[in-house]
């Protein structure tokens, strides 16, 4: 387990529509989360490319976090269901390289979940610190 | 060109500043790669810190400029503008959230500063990227949809026609009207409802500007702001609109009855009809479901007696495509069912009623000329219970939000009631009164002096039948005490809720409804009419519950908001779009699939098959950037290399 003053880094890619301004309102609302997550404005949860979110994790990160709008309320239509059916190839990915899945979060939070994008954060900051630091960063000198 | 970035960190009064240490972070970027500037003021958005910016801009030579402060939502715009009067390219600046996902998040100083630092450094790292772009100019249909005909988009519809303007009105309803047709008189002034609205819908029905579709729904919306496509589904109504004249000799001798809706089921209507005398169109349609002819292939009476031979037993669907470049979503609001509410008898009494349907019974069009009779015998009651709250204000059982208008109108049904039975006696129970519009509070002590209608507080527990009275049972939270009264009627105030079908029309739309199922404004203070989608606006009681004031109000603000787009030559596109390295590109064609906009296709350039960008036609959203397996497609200021270098400024220590 990991000890106490671990904080772990955990990248977030938010889709501008639906989850960047769920965790506004989040904020708006002043509900109170941990700081392990850092959030970068995407305009679609389908604009990840998944070469991105290897090499995160190559380069350290703890955990991937995307978050889009809920299956049928993309702003663009379709990119969620395009993003979640890449991430579902990039979990197997993920094991072939020896990078642990469970390091990686799909979710899907609308504009007026602010609550849902704190539990989110909360439970996947907790369950990433539950699995430590990412290994990767001993395991190679990428 | 060598980066010369300004980091601007906000304190936003205390917002920021308590959690975060400011000056904390203006010592940790002001040497960070690319920056030439750090600073922080109290307040970025004031004139004053726009000035500094703008003075720093020009002193150090700033090519660029990251401000820390609120959401870029709020002030993106704000920024852009304000480096691009002083001569900086807007693309060139970045606003980094430190208030929603930092400061207003966390509550330990150490590690929001932390955090706020790096949330920082991502932005340089995107900035340092950015080119200097040019928004994409794109014509705009000067012309608006407006979907739903009660009283807001009327209201919407009115002010943009009369602006000069075009107007698509589309209601789904026969008639168009709304909830308000269906009105008595209106609080606090008792105007009666049918005589300020009926003008208004003549208007509307006759205005040279507004081409109006009743008993039409929204098929399909695409496009985007200034340039949407509408597909307008015209049901089959059986009566040829251009041959009636209205006569209503079908009507009359229809021998089908069937509850009215306009009505609420108090009185009937036939199955060919006109909704109420008023309406607009006042051209009747056939209600299939329970014409004789469609049912049992038996009848014909209506086409028979037709003078100008308009029944059309053979007529189709119409689908009608409009361009339009603005939308305002007027879809209004249905009562929460009385089924809902179990211990007031779930709608099984007859002498429990709604709202709407105590409305019918004071209207002096309605089924009983104004006379208030109960709904099982005709009785004149005696005495009638009014409650309030019945569903709102109720996060464990029903709605969690307070309907906004049931204090008002009960209190206008209360003293109606006594204007009419002047020696019965009301009765309101409520939980708090809230009359905050103007002039509503004097109305409520009109009410309680004037009329003597009495107030009890207290939330009635149950309602039951008792030889033909209804009897209450509830608490006097005030004295404490159980009371149990009979009753001859019980009028509910029952909660607000959305039209239903909003939920299909949000999906078209592709704009976004609260859990409540209200539609979400694209800021709850400073953008209240317009939605996260450009070009499409709300009004009315689709966005929350308001009375009439509000709504009118509300209807116009997004009228506005559709003649402000309507009184520019072009608008302006993002630029923030796709483009294609023809160098790299193997001309796949795998983006051109995954386009839900058509703006990628493969053109064969100087032999070479190369997947091109229609840059008027691409929306941002990067779908295929991320499936471009060369890297030939990317997004401009959303490279790949900005995203990556973002990504490391979160995990780099």
């Amino acid at each position: 387990m990991a000890d106490k003053e671990y904080n772990p880094k955990i990248v977030g890619f938010l889709c501008n529509w639906c989850s960047y301004a769920g965790a506004d309102l989040a904020g708006s609302s002043k509900l109170k989360m941990p700081p392990a997550i850092s959030s970068i404005r995407v305009m679609c949860s389908s604009r990840v490319d998944p070469v991105l979110i290897v090499t995160a994790f190559l380069r350290g990160a703890d955990g991937v976090l995307v978050a889009g709008c809920h299956p049928g309320d993309c702003h663009y239509e379709k990119g969620n269901y395009y993003a979640r059916r890449r991430f579902a190839l990039l979990r197997k990915v993920m094991e072939t390289l020896d990078l642990e899945p469970e390091r990686f979060r799909l979710s899907w939070i609308s504009a007026s979940e602010g609550p849902r994008f704190k539990e989110v954060v909360t439970e996947f900051t907790e369950h990433i610190k539950g699995l430590g630091p990412n290994p990767v960063k001993e395991k190679t000198s990428l | 060109m060598e980066n010369r970035i300004g980091v601007f960190v906000c304190h936003c009064g205390i917002n920021i500043a308590t959690t975060v240490d400011v000056k904390a972070v203006v010592a940790a970027i002001k040497d960070y790669p690319g920056v030439v500037h750090a600073e922080d003021y109290i307040y970025m958005c004031s004139d004053p810190g726009q000035g500094m910016i703008q003075e720093r801009i020009r002193k150090k030579s700033l090519n660029g400029v990251v401000v820390a402060s609120c959401s870029p939502t709020l002030h993106e715009v704000t920024f852009r503008n304000t480096v691009a009067r002083v001569g900086i390219n807007p693309y060139r600046c970045e606003i980094a959230n430190i208030r929603e996902h930092c400061s207003w998040v966390h509550s330990d100083r150490a590690e929001a500063t932390v955090k706020a630092i790096k949330i920082v450094k991502t932005v340089i790292e995107k900035v340092k990227l950015n080119e200097e772009l040019t928004p994409i100019a794109i014509p705009i249909t000067k012309r608006a949809l407006v979907i739903g005909g009660g009283i807001a988009g009327i209201q919407a519809a009115l002010d943009t026609a009369n602006a000069g303007y075009e107007v698509i009105l589309v209601e789904k309803q026969p008639s168009i009207g709304g909830h308000m047709i269906q009105l008595s008189e209106t609080f606090p002034t008792l105007d009666c409802s049918q005589c300020i609205l009926t003008p208004k819908m003549v208007e509307v029905g006759h205005h040279p500007q507004i081409r109006l579709y009743t008993y039409s729904e929204v098929e399909e919306v695409s496009g985007y702001v200034g340039n949407f496509k509408v597909r307008i589904r015209k049901k089959k109504r059986w009566v040829d609109f251009d041959k009636c004249i209205g006569c209503g000799i079908c009507m009359e001798k229809c021998p089908v009855e069937v509850p009215s809706e306009f009505e609420e089921g108090l009185a009937k209507r036939k199955a060919i009809y006109i909704p109420f005398p008023q309406a607009v169109p006042a051209k009747p349609v056939i209600d299939a479901a329970h014409c004789l002819w469609f049912q049992t292939g038996k009848c014909r009476i209506c086409e028979k007696l037709c003078p100008t031979g308009a029944i059309d037993y053979e007529q189709q669907e119409e689908i009608i495509e409009e361009e339009v470049g603005a939308i305002v979503v007027a879809t209004g609001y249905d009562l929460y069912g009385m089924e809902n509410i179990g211990e007031y008898g779930g709608g099984r009494y007859q002498d429990v009623i709604n709202g709407l349907q105590f409305e019918r019974l004071l209207s002096a069009s309605g089924p009983t000329q104004g006379v208030v009779r109960r709904p099982s015998d005709g009785k004149v009651p005696k005495r009638v219970a009014f409650i309030s709250c019945v569903g709102s204000r109720d996060p464990e059982l029903h709605k969690p939000y307070c309907s906004k208008v049931c204090c008002m109108y009960l209190t206008k049904h209360a003293m109606l009631y006594k204007h009419r039975v002047p020696d019965g006696e009301a009765i309101v129970f409520y939980i708090d009164i809230r009359s905050d519009g103007k002039g509503y509070e004097e109305f409520v002590q009109r009410a309680q002096e004037e009329d003597h209608v009495t107030y009890i507080r207290g939330k009635v527990s149950k309602i039951y039948e008792n030889n033909g009275e209804l009897v209450i049972m509830a608490a006097d939270t005030l004295s404490g005490k159980p009371l149990e009264v009979s009753c001859d009627l019980v009028v509910l105030g029952m909660a607000i809720v959305p039209s239903p079908g909003v939920e299909e029309l949000i999906r078209k739309l592709k704009i976004q409804v609260d859990t409540n199922g209200f539609l979400t404004e694209a800021h709850p203070k400073l953008r209240p009419v317009e939605t996260l989608t450009p070009g499409i606006f709300l009004a009315g009681c689709g966005q929350a519950p308001r009375d009439i004031p509000d709504t009118v109000a509300q209807a116009s603000g997004a009228a506005s908001k559709a003649l402000e787009m309507f009184g520019q030559e072009q608008l302006h596109h993002d630029p923030a779009v796709a483009t294609v390295n023809e160098d790299i590109c193997s001309g796949c064609g795998l983006c051109v699939p995954l386009c839900p906009y058509e703006a990628r296709e493969i053109e064969v350039i100087k032999g070479k098959r190369i997947a091109v960008v229609n840059e008027v036609l691409c929306e941002g959203c990067g779908s295929c950037v991320a499936a471009c397996p060369s890297g030939a497609a990317q997004q401009r200021n959303l490279q790949d290399s900005q995203l990556f270098r973002m990504s490391e400024a979160v995990t780099i220590k």
